[in-house]
C-alpha cells in the first residue's frame, strides 16, 4: 500500500486560519522560562499585547511582556532610542536578573543592528543592570517554534561558560506544557541526576496562588545554570526538527556540541511507551543507574490499561495538527496503539516533516502529511476522509463541531477550556491521560451516537 | 508610588487631593507593559463584525493569527468575518514585494467566498518594503466587481485610537454608495455597537417597539449593503464612543446627518439612549412608547435587581476597560446595585470622557489613563478593591490578587447591554463577589 501522499498543490495563496503563530511568541514562552527574565518585544505595541493575551488565555497566568512601542519615528530612525528607553523603564519597574528581547518583522526590516545597540547600552549603563539577551525573530521567517529553539539557543551561546567538568546533564525539552515540564524534573530527581533544563516554565507559568501579583514569579532556569550548560556530560533533546528549517541555526544541543564538545542525545518527545523508554534508557546509560521502580510500575500499569482500552481504538482514523516535533511523537504514540492517523498536518514549513515521519516512524498504514497547511485545508480533508477523531489544540475545534466529529484537546494553545497548562503528555504517566482521554473520546461518541445508550463499556 | 513610571504621574490622579488635569491621548511608554495593542488593533476589532466582507491582512502571520475569531462578534447570517485570512509573507515577499501576493490572495478568495466587499489590513512593514496596495486593491476591485478598500493600519503609526479613526476612513469609503440621498423618516443607524453576545439583537427590538427604522447597524451584525446606504438615516445614534465617533462625525460633515451619544450599559443610559431618540424625533407616539418599554423593562428589573443590591451593598469596584464611554457607564451601573467605583481607567480616553468620569466619581476615586498590570495592582491594592472589570490581560491580575473579576471586553459571551444585559451584569458581580473559593485567598 502507499504509504504517503504527495502535498497537492496550494489552491490558495492565503493562509486561511492559520495552524501556527509568528515567531516572536515562541521566544517569549522561552524568556519566561529563565528565572527573573522580562521579554521585551523591539516592535509596535501590539506585537506584545497580542501574543501576552493569547498566552494568558492559554496559561490563565499573568505574562507581563514589555514592548519598546515604536511609533513612525521610530520605524524611520531606528529602534534605539525606544530600546534604550524600554530597557530603563522594564528595569526600574520589575528589577529583572535580565531582559530578553525580541525582535520583531518590524525592527529587523528596518535594519536595526540589535548586537550594536545593546553593546552601546551596556557601555553607557555601566555595570549595574541586568544581563541583556536578544534573539532575532522576524516573524516573515519560520513559526513560533523556530522563535522557540532559536531563543533557547541563543540563551545558552550566550551564557555558556568551559570551566569545570560537571556531573549534571543538560535537558531541552522543546514546547511542552507545564506540567510536563514538573514530570520530567520529577523523573530527573528520582533517577539522581542533577539536571539544568532549558527553558523551565514549570512554575512561572503555572503560578500558585500567592495573593500577590508577582512581577517575576519563582521559578525558571537561572543565569547560573545557563553558564554551566558547556560543563555537563550530556544534553538531552527532544525534537527532530527544532530549528533546522533555517540551516544557518543550530539547535542549542548542537551548538553545545561543537563549541563545547558536550555530547549531544537526540531524542522523540517521550509520548507512548516506546519513545518513553528511550529517554529512560538514555538516562540510564548516562547514570549507570536502573530505572526507578516507580517508573517500572508506570509503564506496566500503562501496558495495562492499552490492552483494557485497544479494542475501542483499534482502526480508528485520527487527524492530528499542531507543531511538527510534537505530531511527530503524537503519531508514533497513536501507532502503537492501533490509531491510524489518516492526516498529520503542521503549520510548521521546516520541508523536513515527511521525512522524519518515515524515518523515525515508518506509519504501517496511509497517511497524509501535510506541512505549511492552515486549518481550512485540514477542514477540507476532514470532509473528504471522515476521520473518528481530531487529536490536536483547541484551534480546531470550529472543525469538529462543524463536522460532528470530537476532539481531543492536547498541546497548544488551549483557548477553550481551563487547565492548558496541566495536560501531561509526556512519560509512562503523560502517555497515561493521553490515553485514557483519547480512548474516553472515543467511547463517549460511540455511547452518545447509540440509538440506547449503555451503562457500561 | 512606587509602580508609576515617572513618565506616567501625570495619567494617574485620586479626586479630591489632585489638583493636574488627568493626562491622556499619549502614546504608550516604551518599555510599560501597556494594556493597548497597536493601530492594526484598532482598525481589525471595529471592522471585524461586517460579516459578509472579506478581511485580508496583508502581512506577516501574527497579526492575523491573534486576530482570528477574537471578538464574540454574532452575525444573524453571513459568518465570512469569523475567518482568518491572511498574505502570510515571507522573506521573499519581504525582499520583492507583496504585491502580486496579495493580488493573487484577494482573487481566489473573492472567487471562493463571494463576499460583498473586501477590507485589505496592510500592516508594519507592508508599508516599509513599499508595496502599493492601493493600486492592487483598485485593480483587484475592476477585474472582480467586489469592491476592495485599503485599510492602512501599520502597528507603529500611532496608537490603537489612530486605528479607530483608519477603520472609520475605510467605512466612509462605502458609505453613500447605494441608493438614492432622500433621508428615511424616523430612521437611524446604530453606529459603534458590536453586537457581542448578541447585544444588538436587544437594543433593535427595543428600537423597533419604538417605531423606529434602522437602516445599518455599523458594524456590529455590519452588511456591506446597510452600510452603502447609511447615508439615508436621519440620526446617528453612536455608543463606544472612542471607536467610532469619528464616523458619525465625518458622516455629518458629508451628509448633515446629526448624532447622539449613547451608551447602552444601565438602566439609566439604555433608558436615556430610547429617550433621546423619541426626544430627538419630536414624536409624541414614539415617545410614549418609549415610556412604556421602559417602564415594563425596569419594573421587571427592579425588584430582581433589589436582591443583588442588597448582597453587594458595600462591595468596591475597579474598573479597567477599552473606552471611556463604558467605564463612564459602568460606574453608574454599579451604583445601582451598591457596588462604589474606587478605581476607574481606560486604555483610550479622551479629556472630556476623563472629565465627566471625574464629576461622576466619588472623592477618592482613582483615575488612570493606559495603566500597565504593575500600576493597576498597587491602585486596586491601595482601594482594597473587591471586584476588578476589565478584559482578558486584567483577569488574571484579579485572580492573583484575589480579587473577583468582571469581563466586559470583546470576548464575553454574556449580554451585558440593555435591561436584560443590567440583570447579567448583576449577577455575573455577584457571582464573583460571593463565591465561596475566596474564602481560601483571603489568609494570605
Amino acid at each position: 500500500m502507499e504509504k504517503t501522499t504527495e502535498t497537492s498543490e496550494k489552491n490558495f495563496t492565503s493562509t486561511r486560519n492559520a495552524c501556527k503563530v509568528c515567531t516572536p511568541l515562541g521566544a517569549s514562552i522561552v524568556f519566561k522560562g529563565v528565572e527573573g527574565c522580562v521579554p521585551l518585544i523591539h516592535g509596535s505595541q501590539g506585537c506584545a499585547t497580542y501574543i501576552r493575551r493569547y498566552l494568558i488565555s492559554h496559561y490563565k497566568e499573568p505574562v507581563d511582556i514589555a514592548s519598546t512601542n515604536f511609533s513612525e519615528e521610530t520605524a524611520i530612525f531606528g529602534g534605539e532610542k525606544n530600546l534604550f528607553i524600554a530597557l530603563k523603564n522594564v528595569t526600574k519597574q520589575y528589577n529583572p536578573k535580565i531582559i530578553g528581547i525580541a525582535t520583531t518583522c518590524l525592527s529587523e526590516v528596518i535594519g536595526d543592528d540589535m548586537r550594536k545597540i545593546i553593546y552601546k547600552y551596556k557601555t553607557e549603563s555601566g555595570t549595574n543592570i541586568p544581563e541583556l539577551v536578544f534573539v532575532n525573530t522576524p516573524s516573515f521567517m519560520g513559526t513560533h517554534m523556530n522563535g522557540f529553539h532559536d531563543t533557547v539557543s541563543s540563551l545558552v551561546s550566550n551564557f555558556a561558560t568551559k570551566n569545570q567538568n560537571q556531573h549534571s546533564i543538560n535537558i531541552f525539552p522543546g514546547f511542552l506544557s507545564p506540567a510536563d515540564l514538573q514530570h520530567l524534573k520529577e523523573i530527573l530527581e528520582d533517577v539522581s541526576i542533577k539536571a539544568i533544563m532549558v527553558p523551565d516554565y514549570s512554575d512561572i507559568l503555572d503560578n500558585e496562588y500567592t495573593g500577590e501579583y508577582e512581577k517575576l514569579p519563582k521559578g525558571g532556569t537561572t543565569i547560573e545554570e545557563l553558564k554551566q550548560t558547556a560543563n555537563a556530560k550530556a544534553s538531552v533533546e527532544f525534537g527532530y526538527i527544532l530549528n533546522k528549517s533555517n540551516p544557518q541555526t543550530k539547535s542549542a544541543a548542537e551548538f553545545l556540541k561543537s563549541n563545547f564538545n558536550v555530547p549531544r542525545i537526540n531524542l522523540n518527545i517521550p509520548i507512548g511507551i516506546k519513545a518513553t523508554d528511550a529517554f529512560f534508557d538514555a538516562l540510564k546509560k548516562i547514570t549507570n543507574n536502573k530505572t526507578p521502580e516507580k517508573y517500572t510500575k508506570q509503564r506496566g500499569k500503562l501496558i495495562d490499561a492499552y490492552v483494557d482500552g485497544h479494542k475501542y481504538v483499534f482502526e480508528k482514523k485520527a487527524v492530528v495538527y499542531g507543531e511538527e516535533d510534537f505530531v511527530v511523537a503524537i503519531i508514533s504514540f497513536l501507532e502503537e496503539i492501533g490509531i491510524e492517523t489518516v492526516l498529520c498536518a503542521s503549520g510548521g514549513n521546516s520541508g523536513l516533516l515527511k521525512q522524519i515521519i518515515q524515518e523515525k516512524i515508518n506509519p504501517s498504514s496511509k497517511i497524509q502529511i501535510h506541512d505549511n497547511f492552515d486549518f481550512e485545508e485540514i477542514a477540507t480533508v476532514c470532509k473528504e476522509i471522515k476521520p473518528d477523531i481530531l487529536i490536536g489544540n483547541s484551534k480546531g475545534y470550529y472543525i469538529a463541531r462543524e463536522l460532528g466529529i470530537p476532539l481531543a484537546r492536547v498541546g497548544f494553545p488551549i483557548h477553550d477550556r481551563l487547565g492548558g497548562s496541566r495536560i501531561k503528555h509526556i512519560g509512562y504517566e503523560g502517555t497515561q491521560a493521553l490515553f485514557d482521554l483519547i480512548a474516553n473520546t472515543l467511547i463517549q461518541q460511540m455511547q452518545e451516537n447509540s440509538p440506547v445508550g449503555y451503562k457500561y463499556m | 508610588m512606587e509602580s508609576i513610571l515617572k513618565d506616567r504621574q501625570k495619567q494617574v490622579l485620586t479626586k479630591g487631593t489632585d489638583s493636574h488635569e488627568l493626562s491622556c491621548d499619549k502614546s504608550s511608554l516604551a518599555g510599560s507593559v501597556s494594556q493597548r495593542a497597536c493601530v492594526f488593533c484598532g482598525s481589525r476589532v471595529v471592522l471585524y463584525p461586517i460579516a459578509d466582507a472579506l478581511h485580508l491582512v496583508h502581512g506577516p502571520i501574527g497579526c492575523a493569527a491573534y486576530t482570528w475569531d477574537i471578538r464574540g462578534a454574532l452575525s444573524s447570517g453571513p459568518q465570512i468575518h469569523r475567518l482568518s485570512f491572511s498574505t502570510d509573507i515571507k522573506e521573499q515577499q519581504v525582499v520583492f514585494g507583496g504585491e502580486k501576493t496579495l493580488k493573487k490572495a484577494l482573487l481566489e478568495l473573492i472567487t471562493a467566498y463571494n463576499p460583498k466587499a473586501a477590507f485589505v489590513y496592510s500592516t508594519c512593514i507592508v508599508d516599509l518594503i513599499g508595496d502599493d496596495v492601493e493600486s492592487v486593491c483598485k485593480e483587484v476591485t475592476k477585474i472582480s466587481g467586489v469592491e476592495v478598500i485599503t485599510v492602512q493600519a501599520p502597528g507603529f503609526a500611532g496608537t490603537k485610537k489612530d486605528g479607530y479613526k483608519v477603520a472609520c476612513d475605510s467605512l466612509m469609503k462605502l458609505v453613500g454608495t447605494k441608493g438614492t440621498n432622500q433621508t428615511i423618516p424616523n430612521s437611524i443607524n446604530i453606529i459603534g455597537d458590536f453586537n457581542l453576545a448578541g447585544e444588538l439583537y436587544l437594543l433593535r427590538d427595543y428600537y423597533e417597539k419604538m417605531g423606529v427604522h434602522i437602516v445599518a447597524t455599523i458594524t456590529g451584525d455590519g452588511r456591506v449593503d446597510d452600510i452603502r446606504q447609511s447615508h439615508k438615516a436621519a440620526l446617528n445614534i453612536v455608543q463606544c464612543s472612542g471607536s467610532m465617533s469619528n464616523l458619525a462625525m465625518q458622516m455629518e460633515k458629508k451628509y448633515q446627518i446629526p448624532n447622539m451619544r449613547v451608551s447602552y450599559f444601565g438602566i439609566e443610559d439604555m433608558s436615556d439612549a430610547l429617550y433621546g431618540v423619541a426626544r430627538f424625533f419630536d414624536n409624541q407616539e414614539m415617545m410614549e412608547k418609549a415610556i412604556d418599554l421602559v417602564k415594563n423593562e425596569v419594573s421587571d428589573l427592579l425588584p430582581k435587581l433589589a436582591f443583588y443590591k442588597k448582597a453587594l451593598k458595600g462591595k468596591k469596584a475597579a474598573i479597567y476597560v477599552g473606552g471611556a464611554f463604558k467605564a463612564i457607564s459602568l460606574i453608574k451601573a454599579l451604583r445601582m446595585i451598591g457596588v462604589k467605583t474606587v478605581v476607574v481607567g481606560s486604555q483610550t480616553g479622551n479629556k472630556e470622557d476623563y472629565l465627566t468620569m471625574k464629576n461622576l466619581s466619588d472623592e477618592g476615586t482613582i483615575l488612570v489613563d493606559d495603566t500597565n498590570p504593575l500600576e493597576l495592582t498597587q491602585l486596586v491594592k491601595q482601594t482594597n478593591t473587591d471586584i476588578l472589570i476589565g478584559g482578558v490581560k486584567e483577569r488574571p491580575i484579579a485572580y492573583k490578587l484575589g480579587l473577583g473579576f468582571c469581563d466586559h471586553n470583546h470576548e464575553r459571551k454574556l449580554a451585558l447591554a440593555g435591561y436584560e444585559g443590567m440583570l447579567n451584569f448583576a449577577k455575573e458581580i455577584y457571582a464573583t463577589a460571593m463565591s465561596p473559593v475566596f474564602q481560601f485567598t483571603k489568609n494570605k
